[in-house]
């Protein structure tokens, strides 16, 4: 599993934590059934306060990619099949909404946006 | 459960005041003590140890009155003094010899694990070590007596980036098994952007916020504009500096509006410490 952590981001850290594991997961690296390590032993490998990982992974749980266990652990989710897809274009759309927002704090058409994007995107 | 929770500290002396002070730590979990120097860490810590006497509030430590069971609680903390000196021509055995009576559940070979991490000489004498060498020494003996809650002042200040890393390091290991709390206060905050879960910052005496760290730093803005600008929003700002390309002020994030035009960036903890000693000179 593979995390790395940026302290000149502006992204608070659990979040960095938290968009990497959901892209490891929904790109099928850590597989349903994965044990995450424990919240502390994550802390004291990555470096960061158990908050952080804490929080990091209660995102993980509330977005549906991991579940805990009491007493063994958190464990990557089951998938149905498609259900990969689905959350995986909900996270996309919830992030969407928010770039959205700021695109029509501007005042820029729909076009205008699809034209920028396409600008960055190659 | 709490391993921390300190009360309404009062402490007046002639010319400064601990107002107030309340927090609270829970087990488990580190908590870096932040402020200028003069801001009242050494006062407070001291206070909870009972080593001065206060004016008014109460300090429990594992759900216990600290004034009420001093004896058997300091058994389960562990302290450290950054700029304490112990008597400087003995040599370490000896005072280890003589603190170890002190306390029941020493643990010898914790303590000589500490000595070797530390690269500690017992033979040597306590002239003979540097500040950063004193430091280690005295967390050596304050980790090998099974303390629960570690209080330490300003541990990091006289190391260099190297042991300053390692004894970070020491910090995070020590809390994972959820046991072990620790306090430490420090003005290196780049010590606590990673290693700490919750911030407590003091600041003349009071504090102005004890919070886990993000929502710590969450809580304020680092706004930048022209100095035109500024004349709107002068009032919301918590201090300011002005030069001759624009101002940089911190904002309270709830004072903040986020669709002006001004530019807004979270703030260090560096940074909120040093705007808010701004504040009071703004008013000198």
């Amino acid at each position: 599993m593979n995390v790395i952590i940026s302290n000149k981001s502006e992204k608070p850290i659990y979040q960095q934590i938290y968009e990497q594991l959901s892209a490891l997961i929904l790109k099928g690296e850590l597989e349903s059934g994965y044990c995450l390590p424990p919240i502390r032993q994550a802390a004291l490998e990555l470096r960061v306060s158990v908050i952080t990982v804490k929080k990091a992974w209660e995102e993980l749980e509330r977005s549906g990619l991991i579940h805990t266990v009491t007493g063994k652990g958190c464990f990557v989710a089951d998938f149905a099949p498609g259900e990969i897809l689905e959350t995986r274009n909900r996270l996309i759309l919830e992030q969407l909404t928010l770039d959205a927002a700021y695109y029509k704090s501007f005042g820029l058409t729909l076009d205008e946006v699809i034209g920028l994007l396409k600008k960055v995107y190659d | 459960m709490l391993a921390l929770d300190v009360r309404n500290l009062h402490k007046k002396y002639p010319d400064f005041q601990l107002k107030n002070v309340s927090f609270q730590l829970e087990q488990g979990y580190i908590m870096g003590f932040i402020g200028v120097n003069g801001a009242g860490k050494t006062t407070t810590i001291k206070s909870i140890l009972n080593m001065l006497r206060i004016d008014g509030g109460e300090v429990y430590v594992f759900g216990r009155n600290m004034a009420e069971h001093e004896t058997e609680l300091k058994q389960q903390i562990g302290c450290a003094f950054g700029d304490v000196d112990f008597y400087t021509r003995s040599r370490l055995k000896t005072i280890t010899d003589i603190t170890k009576k002190f306390y029941r559940n020493w643990n010898e070979d914790i303590y000589a694990n500490y000595l070797r991490r530390f690269k500690l000489d017992e033979n040597k004498k306590i002239a003979e070590l540097s500040s950063g060498m004193k430091v280690k020494y005295s967390l050596a003996l304050a980790l090998s007596h099974g303390a629960k809650l570690l209080i330490l002042d300003e541990p990091t200040s006289g190391l260099d980036p190297v042991s300053r890393d390692d004894l970070l390091d020491l910090f995070q290991e020590l809390i994972v098994d959820g046991e072990i709390s620790i306090l430490f206060s420090t003005h290196i905050t780049s010590d606590l952007e990673k290693c700490a879960d919750f911030i407590t910052f003091i600041d003349d005496g009071q504090i102005v916020a004890s919070a886990e760290k993000n929502e710590f730093v969450e809580a304020y803005r680092l706004v930048s504009g022209s100095e035109a600008q500024l004349g709107v929003i002068r009032e919301e700002l918590i201090a300011y500096k002005v030069n001759s390309f624009g101002f940089t002020g911190l904002i309270r994030t709830e004072d903040f509006d986020p669709s002006s035009d001004l530019r807004a960036s979270m703030p260090t903890l560096e940074e909120i410490m040093i705007y808010f000693a701004k504040k009071e000179s703004l008013y000198v």
